[in-house]
């Protein structure tokens, strides 16, 4: 699969996920975002960018606990929890925000 | 859910040459989600796997030694080094990946996960577990 | 006459490399890649061994593979030669045959 973005062509899997985290561009994000119908908003910017710093740093795509716990520590009791992680990404933080980061799907997320 | 159990991995191949340790590092991170008594042993070869300062980029491979350091995070935070392996390969625990986790327990203070262990030491640990995982 | 003998398996793991020391020959080159290059490691088990077979002929190591185990030249038997792939082919054209022992 393809995703056409201003006029570049990204490769995908068969779900939707970057192949090449890579090629990454805010715009991925965003035309991602928009297939869903879901419109960006900085709330949503600061998890994706969590989630590129931990896969900068650790090579992985957290599990959804980890990622909950880790966005506590470093944003605050108030956004770590699923609550508010899953209001921002209602099909899951795990397939949701890590797609539009560009990662691969969380090792474990079927 | 069932009474907690005592899991432990036991690695002993070199990172790369196989794919067992990678293989053995993704079912870690996947069996985390289930609440048991986790911990890993490195001996013979396994503790190549945690060498500092490994650089995949002139092989083409994926480096996933950084994943090591991510363990604490996922409750994975007793990790046994056989002293014997180490010595027999000219290493100490200074060659190895300074991995930490934080106790929940103890506000969160920063600890070591690597335990050195004797190779007497590590039987009796291999001998009080529920379940035995090698790779 | 010369034979290159590669080496890609770990010494602690099986005989590849004390077998492939025990029929040098003169004029043999000895190349480690793969997990073998951890049979260049300083003070192991086998390290006598080695630093014998660099005293009689050529040592050598790929240098890529020792990097992405986390290895420097620091911890390396003096007198081995680092050679990336390029050498490697070079070291296969120049020797009358290969001997890999798996």
């Amino acid at each position: 699969m393809t995703l056409e973005v201003n006029g570049k062509t990204f490769e995908t899997d068969e779900e939707g996920y970057l192949a090449d985290l890579n090629d990454w561009e805010p715009g991925v994000a965003e035309a991602m975002a928009q297939a869903e119908d879901v419109e960006l908003t900085s709330d949503h910017w600061e998890i994706i960018n969590f989630l590129r710093e931990y896969y900068e740093e650790y090579q992985i795509a957290p599990a959804v606990r980890v990622l909950t716990k880790a966005v506590g520590k470093k944003l605050g009791k108030d956004k770590g929890n699923s609550k508010y992680l899953y209001e921002l990404f209602p099909y899951g933080p795990g397939k949701q925000a890590c797609k539009y980061a560009g990662l691969p799907k969380p090792t474990g997320c079927v | 859910m069932s009474e907690i159990k005592k899991f432990m991995y036991v690695n002993r191949k070199a990172p790369y040459g196989t794919v067992y340790a990678l293989e053995s590092l993704e079912v870690v991170l996947i069996g985390a989600a289930f609440d048991q008594d986790v911990s890993l042993a490195f001996l013979d070869d396994g503790v190549f796997q945690i060498m500092k300062g490994q650089d995949t980029q002139g092989v083409g491979m994926k480096n996933f030694s950084p994943t090591y350091s991510a363990l604490g995070d996922y409750d994975v935070t007793k990790l046994y080094v056989e002293r014997e392996s180490l010595e027999e390969r000219g290493l100490t625990l200074d060659d190895l990946l300074p991995l930490k986790y934080e106790d929940e327990d103890d506000d969160w203070a920063e600890k070591d996960s690597i335990k050195l262990v004797s190779r007497e030491e590590l039987a009796g640990l291999m001998e009080d577990q529920d379940v035995l995982l090698n790779f | 006459m010369a034979t290159l003998h590669t080496v890609n398996k770990s010494p602690f793991e099986k005989n590849s490399l004390a077998s492939c020391l025990s029929h040098l020959q003169s004029g043999y080159a000895v190349l480690l890649f793969e997990d073998g290059v951890y049979g260049a490691l300083r003070g192991t088990t086998i390290a006598t061994r080695v630093e014998d077979a660099v005293k009689s002929g050529r040592v050598y190591v790929l240098g890529e593979d020792f990097k992405a185990r986390g290895l420097d030249e620091g911890k390396m038997i003096e007198g081995i030669n680092v050679v990336d792939y390029a050498g490697f082919v070079d070291l296969a054209t120049e020797c009358d045959r290969v001997q890999s022992w798996l």
